[in-house]
Protein backbone atom coordinates (compact mmCIF):
# COMPACT_ATOMS: atom_id res chain seq x y z
CA UNK A 1 0.00 0.00 0.00
CA UNK A 2 2.70 2.43 1.04
CA UNK A 3 4.79 1.60 -2.04
CA UNK A 4 1.80 2.02 -4.34
CA UNK A 5 1.10 5.51 -3.12
CA UNK A 6 4.71 6.56 -3.65
CA UNK A 7 4.69 5.18 -7.19
CA UNK A 8 1.46 7.04 -7.92
CA UNK A 9 2.86 10.25 -6.47
CA UNK A 10 6.00 9.98 -8.61
CA UNK A 11 3.87 10.00 -11.75
CA UNK A 12 2.17 13.26 -10.89
CA UNK A 13 3.57 16.65 -9.98
CA UNK A 14 3.03 17.76 -6.38
CA UNK A 15 -0.48 19.31 -6.31
CA UNK A 16 0.63 22.24 -4.15
CA UNK A 17 2.79 23.35 -7.08
CA UNK A 18 -0.13 23.73 -9.45
CA UNK A 19 0.65 27.42 -9.78
CA UNK A 20 -3.06 28.19 -9.44
CA UNK A 21 -3.40 30.00 -6.14
CA UNK A 22 -3.63 33.76 -5.68
CA UNK A 23 -0.39 35.68 -6.39
CA UNK A 24 1.27 32.48 -7.56
CA UNK A 25 3.67 34.44 -9.76
CA UNK A 26 5.49 35.46 -6.57
CA UNK A 27 4.19 33.10 -3.88
CA UNK A 28 4.89 29.48 -4.79
CA UNK A 29 3.24 27.88 -1.81
CA UNK A 30 1.64 28.42 1.59
CA UNK A 31 2.08 26.15 4.54
CA UNK A 32 0.56 25.82 8.00
CA UNK A 33 2.17 23.59 10.59
CA UNK A 34 0.76 22.71 14.00
CA UNK A 35 2.79 21.00 16.75
CA UNK A 36 0.83 18.88 19.25
CA UNK A 37 1.61 16.30 21.91
CA UNK A 38 -0.56 13.65 23.52
CA UNK A 39 -0.79 14.07 27.27
CA UNK A 40 0.66 11.48 29.65
CA UNK A 41 3.38 10.45 27.20
CA UNK A 42 6.96 11.78 27.21
CA UNK A 43 7.85 13.97 24.20
CA UNK A 44 9.48 11.95 21.40
CA UNK A 45 13.09 13.00 22.13
CA UNK A 46 12.69 11.44 25.61
CA UNK A 47 10.42 8.53 24.68
CA UNK A 48 11.56 4.92 24.56
CA UNK A 49 10.98 3.01 21.34
CA UNK A 50 8.16 1.08 23.04
CA UNK A 51 6.34 4.28 23.88
CA UNK A 52 6.93 5.68 20.41
CA UNK A 53 5.35 2.57 18.92
CA UNK A 54 2.38 2.89 21.26
CA UNK A 55 1.89 6.48 20.24
CA UNK A 56 1.92 5.51 16.56
CA UNK A 57 -0.65 2.73 17.24
CA UNK A 58 -2.88 5.15 19.12
CA UNK A 59 -2.64 7.70 16.35
CA UNK A 60 -3.35 5.17 13.62
CA UNK A 61 -6.61 4.18 15.32
CA UNK A 62 -7.50 7.81 15.89
CA UNK A 63 -6.82 8.85 12.29
CA UNK A 64 -8.97 6.03 10.93
CA UNK A 65 -11.93 7.69 12.66
CA UNK A 66 -11.36 11.12 11.17
CA UNK A 67 -13.25 12.19 8.09
CA UNK A 68 -10.51 14.38 6.63
CA UNK A 69 -7.95 11.62 7.06
CA UNK A 70 -9.93 8.78 5.52
CA UNK A 71 -8.27 8.97 2.12
CA UNK A 72 -4.55 8.64 2.41
CA UNK A 73 -1.72 6.41 3.47
CA UNK A 74 -0.17 5.65 6.82
CA UNK A 75 3.54 4.83 6.86
CA UNK A 76 5.78 3.57 9.60
CA UNK A 77 9.56 3.76 9.85
CA UNK A 78 10.87 0.92 7.74
CA UNK A 79 8.16 1.35 5.11
CA UNK A 80 10.21 4.02 3.41
CA UNK A 81 13.81 3.70 2.21
CA UNK A 82 16.32 6.54 1.97
CA UNK A 83 15.54 7.47 -1.60
CA UNK A 84 11.83 7.77 -0.85
CA UNK A 85 12.49 9.82 2.25
CA UNK A 86 14.42 12.27 0.09
CA UNK A 87 11.62 12.13 -2.44
CA UNK A 88 9.04 13.08 0.20
CA UNK A 89 11.30 15.81 1.61
CA UNK A 90 11.72 17.30 -1.88
CA UNK A 91 7.93 17.39 -2.10
CA UNK A 92 7.85 19.20 1.27
CA UNK A 93 5.75 16.43 2.82
CA UNK A 94 8.29 15.63 5.53
CA UNK A 95 11.16 17.56 7.05
CA UNK A 96 14.52 16.46 5.64
CA UNK A 97 15.69 15.11 8.97
CA UNK A 98 12.52 13.06 9.54
CA UNK A 99 12.96 9.28 9.81
CA UNK A 100 16.69 9.47 9.34
CA UNK A 101 17.56 8.80 12.95
CA UNK A 102 16.11 5.36 13.37
CA UNK A 103 12.64 3.97 13.87
CA UNK A 104 9.65 4.81 15.98
CA UNK A 105 8.21 7.29 13.54
CA UNK A 106 5.01 7.41 11.59
CA UNK A 107 3.68 9.44 8.73
CA UNK A 108 0.29 10.09 7.23
CA UNK A 109 -0.13 11.66 3.79
CA UNK A 110 -3.56 12.31 2.37
CA UNK A 111 -4.16 11.38 -1.25
CA UNK A 112 -4.24 14.99 -2.38
CA UNK A 113 -0.82 15.66 -0.81
CA UNK A 114 -2.38 18.56 1.03
CA UNK A 115 -2.24 17.16 4.54
CA UNK A 116 0.77 15.44 5.97
CA UNK A 117 1.20 14.40 9.58
CA UNK A 118 4.60 13.46 10.96
CA UNK A 119 4.45 11.36 14.11
CA UNK A 120 7.22 11.36 16.68
CA UNK A 121 9.32 13.92 14.94
CA UNK A 122 10.23 16.47 17.62
CA UNK A 123 6.63 16.41 18.82
CA UNK A 124 4.13 13.56 18.77
CA UNK A 125 2.17 15.30 16.04
CA UNK A 126 3.36 17.70 13.37
CA UNK A 127 0.33 18.43 11.26
CA UNK A 128 1.02 20.25 8.01
CA UNK A 129 -1.28 21.64 5.36
CA UNK A 130 0.28 22.76 2.09
CA UNK A 131 -1.30 24.65 -0.74
CA UNK A 132 -0.38 26.46 -3.93
CA UNK A 133 -0.03 30.25 -4.06
CA UNK A 134 -0.99 32.71 -1.35
CA UNK A 135 -3.53 30.65 0.58
CA UNK A 136 -2.66 30.73 4.28
CA UNK A 137 -6.24 31.18 5.47
CA UNK A 138 -7.40 28.20 3.45
CA UNK A 139 -4.54 26.09 4.86
CA UNK A 140 -5.35 27.22 8.39
CA UNK A 141 -9.05 26.38 8.03
CA UNK A 142 -8.23 22.81 7.08
CA UNK A 143 -5.44 22.40 9.64
CA UNK A 144 -7.73 23.79 12.35
CA UNK A 145 -10.48 21.34 11.42
CA UNK A 146 -8.18 18.31 11.43
CA UNK A 147 -6.60 19.49 14.68
CA UNK A 148 -10.06 19.70 16.29
CA UNK A 149 -10.91 16.25 15.01
CA UNK A 150 -7.77 14.74 16.50
CA UNK A 151 -8.30 16.75 19.68
CA UNK A 152 -11.75 15.26 20.12
CA UNK A 153 -10.26 11.80 20.20
CA UNK A 154 -6.94 12.29 21.94
CA UNK A 155 -6.14 14.55 24.90
CA UNK A 156 -3.44 17.05 23.92
CA UNK A 157 -0.84 18.40 26.31
CA UNK A 158 -2.33 21.78 27.06
CA UNK A 159 -1.77 24.39 29.74
CA UNK A 160 -4.11 27.31 30.46
CA UNK A 161 -1.17 29.70 30.71
CA UNK A 162 1.24 28.36 28.07
CA UNK A 163 -1.19 26.81 25.58
CA UNK A 164 -0.20 23.70 23.63
CA UNK A 165 2.98 22.23 25.07
CA UNK A 166 5.84 21.25 22.79
CA UNK A 167 9.26 19.65 23.19
CA UNK A 168 10.99 22.87 22.15
CA UNK A 169 9.80 26.06 23.88
CA UNK A 170 10.02 27.94 20.57
CA UNK A 171 6.81 26.20 19.44
CA UNK A 172 4.78 26.43 22.62
CA UNK A 173 1.41 28.23 22.64
CA UNK A 174 -0.34 27.91 19.31
CA UNK A 175 2.26 25.45 18.00
CA UNK A 176 1.64 27.27 14.74
CA UNK A 177 4.19 27.99 12.08
CA UNK A 178 2.76 29.70 9.01
CA UNK A 179 5.13 30.08 6.10
CA UNK A 180 5.31 31.18 2.51
CA UNK A 181 7.77 30.20 -0.19
CA UNK A 182 8.29 33.33 -2.24
CA UNK A 183 10.32 34.28 -5.28
CA UNK A 184 11.98 37.70 -5.15
CA UNK A 185 14.30 38.14 -8.13
CA UNK A 186 13.55 41.84 -8.54
CA UNK A 187 14.52 42.65 -4.97
CA UNK A 188 17.72 40.62 -5.28
CA UNK A 189 18.71 42.20 -8.60
CA UNK A 190 18.03 45.73 -7.32
CA UNK A 191 19.87 44.85 -4.09
CA UNK A 192 16.87 45.88 -2.03
CA UNK A 193 16.57 42.47 -0.45
CA UNK A 194 18.69 43.11 2.67
CA UNK A 195 16.66 46.17 3.38
CA UNK A 196 13.39 44.26 3.05
CA UNK A 197 14.64 41.35 5.18
CA UNK A 198 15.67 43.77 7.88
CA UNK A 199 12.25 45.36 7.94
CA UNK A 200 10.46 42.01 7.97
CA UNK A 201 12.50 40.75 10.89
CA UNK A 202 11.48 43.77 12.96
CA UNK A 203 7.85 42.72 12.85
CA UNK A 204 8.23 39.25 14.33
CA UNK A 205 8.80 37.29 11.16
CA UNK A 206 11.80 35.29 10.13
CA UNK A 207 13.27 34.99 6.69
CA UNK A 208 15.22 32.05 5.52
CA UNK A 209 16.91 32.60 2.26
CA UNK A 210 19.86 31.57 0.21
CA UNK A 211 21.53 34.15 -1.87
CA UNK A 212 24.98 35.15 -2.92
CA UNK A 213 26.60 38.54 -2.86
CA UNK A 214 24.62 40.48 -5.41
CA UNK A 215 23.97 37.36 -7.45
CA UNK A 216 21.09 34.97 -7.50
CA UNK A 217 22.86 31.87 -6.24
CA UNK A 218 19.89 29.72 -5.33
CA UNK A 219 16.87 30.65 -7.31
CA UNK A 220 15.95 33.81 -5.37
CA UNK A 221 13.61 31.77 -3.24
CA UNK A 222 12.86 32.81 0.32
CA UNK A 223 10.77 31.42 3.09
CA UNK A 224 8.95 33.82 5.34
CA UNK A 225 7.42 32.53 8.56
CA UNK A 226 6.19 33.74 11.92
CA UNK A 227 8.89 33.64 14.54
CA UNK A 228 6.90 33.36 17.74
CA UNK A 229 4.02 31.15 18.80
CA UNK A 230 2.97 32.64 22.13
CA UNK A 231 0.96 35.77 22.90
CA UNK A 232 -0.92 36.11 19.63
CA UNK A 233 -3.92 34.23 18.30
CA UNK A 234 -3.64 32.06 15.20
CA UNK A 235 -5.69 34.55 13.19
CA UNK A 236 -3.50 37.45 14.26
CA UNK A 237 -0.37 35.55 13.21
CA UNK A 238 -1.81 34.60 9.83
CA UNK A 239 -3.29 38.06 9.19
CA UNK A 240 0.00 39.71 9.94
CA UNK A 241 1.97 37.32 7.70
CA UNK A 242 -0.60 37.82 4.94
CA UNK A 243 -0.46 41.60 5.23
CA UNK A 244 3.31 41.78 5.28
CA UNK A 245 3.70 39.39 2.39
CA UNK A 246 1.29 41.55 0.39
CA UNK A 247 3.67 44.43 1.02
CA UNK A 248 6.64 42.32 -0.02
CA UNK A 249 4.83 41.38 -3.23
CA UNK A 250 4.28 45.11 -3.84
CA UNK A 251 7.99 45.82 -3.30
CA UNK A 252 8.89 42.96 -5.61
CA UNK A 253 6.59 44.28 -8.36
CA UNK A 254 8.06 47.75 -7.85
CA UNK A 255 11.58 46.37 -8.17
CA UNK A 256 10.64 44.52 -11.35
CA UNK A 257 9.19 47.71 -12.82
CA UNK A 258 12.37 49.57 -11.97
CA UNK A 259 14.42 46.90 -13.69
CA UNK A 260 12.28 47.09 -16.79
CA UNK A 261 12.59 50.87 -16.82
CA UNK A 262 16.35 51.00 -16.24
CA UNK A 263 17.62 47.93 -18.08
CA UNK A 264 14.93 46.30 -20.20
CA UNK A 265 17.40 44.87 -22.74
CA UNK A 266 19.52 43.24 -20.05
CA UNK A 267 16.51 41.68 -18.35
CA UNK A 268 15.10 40.42 -21.60
CA UNK A 269 18.49 39.02 -22.53
CA UNK A 270 18.81 37.31 -19.15
CA UNK A 271 15.44 35.63 -19.59
CA UNK A 272 16.01 34.42 -23.15
CA UNK A 273 19.61 33.44 -22.46
CA UNK A 274 18.39 31.29 -19.56
CA UNK A 275 15.75 29.74 -21.78
CA UNK A 276 18.41 29.02 -24.39
CA UNK A 277 20.61 27.24 -21.87
CA UNK A 278 17.73 25.16 -20.47
CA UNK A 279 16.58 24.24 -23.97
CA UNK A 280 19.99 23.19 -25.22
CA UNK A 281 22.39 22.35 -22.41
CA UNK A 282 23.48 18.73 -22.00
CA UNK A 283 24.75 18.94 -18.40
CA UNK A 284 22.94 20.95 -15.72
CA UNK A 285 23.61 21.06 -11.98
CA UNK A 286 20.77 21.50 -9.54
CA UNK A 287 21.93 24.97 -8.47
CA UNK A 288 22.32 26.20 -12.03
CA UNK A 289 18.79 25.02 -12.80
CA UNK A 290 17.40 26.88 -9.79
CA UNK A 291 18.94 30.11 -11.04
CA UNK A 292 17.87 29.63 -14.63
CA UNK A 293 14.31 28.77 -13.59
CA UNK A 294 14.29 31.93 -11.50
CA UNK A 295 15.10 33.96 -14.60
CA UNK A 296 12.31 32.22 -16.54
CA UNK A 297 9.87 32.92 -13.75
CA UNK A 298 10.86 36.58 -13.83
CA UNK A 299 10.42 36.59 -17.59
CA UNK A 300 6.95 35.07 -17.28
CA UNK A 301 5.85 37.58 -14.60
CA UNK A 302 6.98 40.40 -16.89
CA UNK A 303 5.32 38.79 -19.96
CA UNK A 304 8.65 38.75 -21.76
CA UNK A 305 8.23 35.11 -22.71
CA UNK A 306 5.29 32.75 -23.15
CA UNK A 307 6.92 29.40 -23.87
CA UNK A 308 5.78 27.82 -20.59
CA UNK A 309 3.56 28.55 -17.59
CA UNK A 310 4.10 28.81 -13.84
CA UNK A 311 2.99 25.26 -13.36
CA UNK A 312 5.75 24.00 -15.66
CA UNK A 313 8.35 26.04 -13.80
CA UNK A 314 7.13 24.82 -10.39
CA UNK A 315 7.19 21.23 -11.59
CA UNK A 316 10.69 21.57 -12.98
CA UNK A 317 11.86 22.97 -9.66
CA UNK A 318 10.78 19.75 -7.92
CA UNK A 319 11.31 17.04 -10.52
CA UNK A 320 14.89 18.12 -11.16
CA UNK A 321 15.80 17.48 -7.51
CA UNK A 322 18.02 14.40 -6.96
CA UNK A 323 15.50 11.92 -5.55
CA UNK A 324 12.83 12.84 -8.09
CA UNK A 325 15.31 12.38 -10.93
CA UNK A 326 16.23 8.95 -9.60
CA UNK A 327 12.56 7.99 -9.27
CA UNK A 328 12.02 9.21 -12.82
CA UNK A 329 14.80 7.05 -14.21
CA UNK A 330 14.02 4.21 -11.83
CA UNK A 331 17.46 3.66 -10.38
CA UNK A 332 20.19 5.32 -8.34
CA UNK A 333 22.55 7.65 -10.17
CA UNK A 334 25.69 9.57 -9.25
CA UNK A 335 25.89 13.36 -9.56
CA UNK A 336 27.45 13.33 -13.02
CA UNK A 337 24.75 11.13 -14.45
CA UNK A 338 22.03 13.11 -12.67
CA UNK A 339 23.29 16.34 -14.25
CA UNK A 340 22.90 14.79 -17.70
CA UNK A 341 19.48 13.27 -17.02
CA UNK A 342 18.37 16.58 -15.52
CA UNK A 343 19.31 18.44 -18.71
CA UNK A 344 17.46 15.85 -20.84
CA UNK A 345 14.34 16.02 -18.70
CA UNK A 346 14.20 19.81 -18.75
CA UNK A 347 14.70 19.96 -22.50
CA UNK A 348 11.92 17.47 -22.99
CA UNK A 349 9.46 19.22 -20.66
CA UNK A 350 10.04 22.65 -22.16
CA UNK A 351 9.73 21.26 -25.69
CA UNK A 352 6.51 19.42 -24.74
CA UNK A 353 4.96 22.64 -23.55
CA UNK A 354 5.79 24.37 -26.81
CA UNK A 355 3.83 21.73 -28.70
CA UNK A 356 0.87 21.98 -26.39
CA UNK B 1 35.72 36.17 1.59
CA UNK B 2 37.00 32.74 2.61
CA UNK B 3 34.67 29.94 3.63
CA UNK B 4 34.26 30.07 7.40
CA UNK B 5 34.25 26.29 7.74
CA UNK B 6 37.36 25.24 5.83
CA UNK B 7 39.12 28.63 5.59
CA UNK B 8 40.50 27.54 2.23
CA UNK B 9 38.06 28.08 -0.57
CA UNK B 10 36.34 31.28 -1.57
CA UNK B 11 32.83 31.36 -0.09
CA UNK B 12 30.08 31.23 -2.66
CA UNK B 13 27.09 30.35 -0.50
CA UNK B 14 25.86 33.06 1.79
CA UNK B 15 23.16 32.32 4.25
CA UNK B 16 21.34 34.82 6.33
CA UNK B 17 18.78 34.30 9.01
CA UNK B 18 17.31 36.84 11.31
CA UNK B 19 15.93 35.84 14.64
CA UNK B 20 14.78 38.29 17.28
CA UNK B 21 16.45 41.08 15.36
CA UNK B 22 19.81 39.33 15.44
CA UNK B 23 21.29 38.73 12.04
CA UNK B 24 23.22 35.50 11.69
CA UNK B 25 25.40 34.98 8.66
CA UNK B 26 27.17 31.99 7.23
CA UNK B 27 29.65 32.28 4.40
CA UNK B 28 30.60 28.92 3.00
CA UNK B 29 32.19 27.35 -0.05
CA UNK B 30 30.02 24.98 -2.07
CA UNK B 31 31.53 21.83 -0.56
CA UNK B 32 31.19 22.95 3.06
CA UNK B 33 27.65 24.17 2.42
CA UNK B 34 26.76 20.74 1.08
CA UNK B 35 28.44 19.14 4.09
CA UNK B 36 26.10 21.14 6.26
CA UNK B 37 23.24 19.90 4.16
CA UNK B 38 22.32 23.11 2.35
CA UNK B 39 21.46 21.87 -1.10
CA UNK B 40 18.37 23.82 -1.79
CA UNK B 41 15.92 26.14 -0.13
CA UNK B 42 13.86 23.09 0.73
CA UNK B 43 16.46 21.96 3.24
CA UNK B 44 16.10 22.53 6.92
CA UNK B 45 16.78 25.75 8.74
CA UNK B 46 20.46 26.59 8.98
CA UNK B 47 20.13 28.11 12.44
CA UNK B 48 17.74 26.15 14.60
CA UNK B 49 15.90 28.34 17.06
CA UNK B 50 16.62 25.66 19.62
CA UNK B 51 20.27 26.68 19.68
CA UNK B 52 19.23 30.12 20.77
CA UNK B 53 17.06 28.62 23.46
CA UNK B 54 19.88 26.61 24.98
CA UNK B 55 21.82 29.84 25.10
CA UNK B 56 18.98 31.54 26.97
CA UNK B 57 18.43 28.82 29.52
CA UNK B 58 21.65 29.83 31.23
CA UNK B 59 20.45 33.36 31.71
CA UNK B 60 17.14 32.20 33.14
CA UNK B 61 18.78 29.84 35.56
CA UNK B 62 21.07 32.60 36.83
CA UNK B 63 18.22 34.99 37.50
CA UNK B 64 16.03 32.45 39.24
CA UNK B 65 18.93 31.41 41.46
CA UNK B 66 19.73 35.01 42.33
CA UNK B 67 16.10 35.67 43.17
CA UNK B 68 17.32 33.59 45.71
CA UNK B 69 16.89 30.37 47.27
CA UNK B 70 19.26 28.81 49.59
CA UNK B 71 17.67 25.48 48.98
CA UNK B 72 18.62 25.76 45.31
CA UNK B 73 21.55 23.30 45.32
CA UNK B 74 19.14 20.42 45.32
CA UNK B 75 18.44 19.48 41.72
CA UNK B 76 14.76 19.83 41.01
CA UNK B 77 13.32 17.29 38.64
CA UNK B 78 10.06 16.98 36.75
CA UNK B 79 8.03 14.46 38.76
CA UNK B 80 6.57 12.97 35.58
CA UNK B 81 9.69 12.28 33.52
CA UNK B 82 12.64 13.06 35.80
CA UNK B 83 14.19 15.79 33.65
CA UNK B 84 16.04 18.58 35.47
CA UNK B 85 16.17 22.17 34.27
CA UNK B 86 19.91 21.69 33.67
CA UNK B 87 19.22 18.69 31.40
CA UNK B 88 16.85 20.90 29.46
CA UNK B 89 19.56 23.56 29.18
CA UNK B 90 21.82 21.09 27.41
CA UNK B 91 19.38 19.93 24.76
CA UNK B 92 16.85 22.74 24.52
CA UNK B 93 14.12 20.06 24.55
CA UNK B 94 11.79 19.35 27.46
CA UNK B 95 10.98 15.79 28.51
CA UNK B 96 7.21 15.93 28.72
CA UNK B 97 4.23 18.22 29.23
CA UNK B 98 4.73 17.95 32.98
CA UNK B 99 8.09 19.76 32.73
CA UNK B 100 6.28 23.03 31.98
CA UNK B 101 4.45 22.74 35.27
CA UNK B 102 7.50 21.54 37.21
CA UNK B 103 9.55 24.55 36.06
CA UNK B 104 6.66 26.96 35.68
CA UNK B 105 8.45 30.12 36.86
CA UNK B 106 11.59 29.47 34.85
CA UNK B 107 9.57 28.57 31.77
CA UNK B 108 7.42 31.70 32.07
CA UNK B 109 10.56 33.81 32.10
CA UNK B 110 12.19 31.91 29.25
CA UNK B 111 9.02 32.05 27.15
CA UNK B 112 8.75 35.79 27.71
CA UNK B 113 12.30 36.15 26.35
CA UNK B 114 11.71 33.88 23.37
CA UNK B 115 8.22 35.04 22.38
CA UNK B 116 7.87 38.44 24.01
CA UNK B 117 4.87 37.16 25.94
CA UNK B 118 4.31 34.37 28.44
CA UNK B 119 0.57 34.02 27.90
CA UNK B 120 -1.24 31.85 25.36
CA UNK B 121 -3.99 33.64 23.45
CA UNK B 122 -4.69 31.10 20.72
CA UNK B 123 -7.28 28.38 20.48
CA UNK B 124 -8.07 26.17 23.42
CA UNK B 125 -7.84 22.44 23.75
CA UNK B 126 -10.76 20.19 22.86
CA UNK B 127 -12.37 17.97 25.42
CA UNK B 128 -11.89 14.47 24.08
CA UNK B 129 -14.62 13.34 26.43
CA UNK B 130 -16.57 10.28 25.38
CA UNK B 131 -15.02 10.07 21.99
CA UNK B 132 -11.66 8.87 23.20
CA UNK B 133 -13.33 5.76 24.53
CA UNK B 134 -13.73 3.97 21.19
CA UNK B 135 -10.00 4.38 20.53
CA UNK B 136 -9.04 2.99 23.88
CA UNK B 137 -11.65 0.29 23.54
CA UNK B 138 -10.39 -0.66 20.12
CA UNK B 139 -6.85 -1.03 21.42
CA UNK B 140 -8.08 -3.22 24.26
CA UNK B 141 -10.13 -5.37 21.91
CA UNK B 142 -7.27 -5.71 19.45
CA UNK B 143 -5.02 -6.97 22.24
CA UNK B 144 -7.72 -9.45 23.20
CA UNK B 145 -8.09 -10.47 19.58
CA UNK B 146 -4.37 -11.15 19.28
CA UNK B 147 -4.56 -13.30 22.39
CA UNK B 148 -7.60 -15.19 21.16
CA UNK B 149 -5.89 -15.91 17.84
CA UNK B 150 -2.73 -17.02 19.65
CA UNK B 151 -4.87 -19.35 21.79
CA UNK B 152 -6.57 -20.56 18.61
CA UNK B 153 -9.92 -19.66 20.14
CA UNK B 154 -11.38 -18.63 16.80
CA UNK B 155 -14.94 -18.36 17.92
CA UNK B 156 -13.89 -15.80 20.49
CA UNK B 157 -11.71 -14.05 17.91
CA UNK B 158 -14.63 -13.73 15.49
CA UNK B 159 -16.74 -12.38 18.30
CA UNK B 160 -14.13 -9.74 19.17
CA UNK B 161 -13.77 -8.78 15.53
CA UNK B 162 -17.50 -8.10 15.39
CA UNK B 163 -17.22 -5.94 18.48
CA UNK B 164 -14.42 -3.93 16.86
CA UNK B 165 -16.51 -3.42 13.74
CA UNK B 166 -19.42 -2.27 15.82
CA UNK B 167 -17.42 0.53 17.48
CA UNK B 168 -18.79 3.97 16.69
CA UNK B 169 -16.80 6.26 14.41
CA UNK B 170 -15.89 9.75 15.49
CA UNK B 171 -17.90 12.40 13.66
Amino acid sequence: MAKILLEEMAKKPAPWLSGNGPDSAVVLSSRIRLARNISDFPFPPSASSDIRERIIDLMQSAFSRIQNLKKGTFFRSGDIDNLHQMFLAERHLISPQFMIDGGGRGLFIDDKEKISIMLNEEDHIRLQVLSSGMSLHECWDLANKVDDEIGRILQFDYDEEFGFLTACPTNVGTGLRASLLIHLPGLVLTREIDNVINRISKVGLMVRGFYGEGTDVLGNLFQIANQTTLGRTEDEVIDSLTKISAQIIEYERGAQETLMKDAPEQIEDKVWRSYGILMHARVLTSNEVMNLLSALRLGLSLSLIDKFDFRTLNELLIITQPAHLQKYVGREMDTTERDMVRADLIRQRLADFKQA
Amino acid sequence: MLCQDCNQNESTVHLTQIINNKKLMLNLCKDCAEKRGFHSPFEHMPFPLAELVTGMVGTVKGSSASKGTKRAPKVRRCPACGMSFEDFGKTGRLGCGGCYDAFRNEMAELLRKVHGSPKHRGKGSMEPSELMKPVKEERRLRDELKKAVADEDFEKAANIRDQIRALPEAE
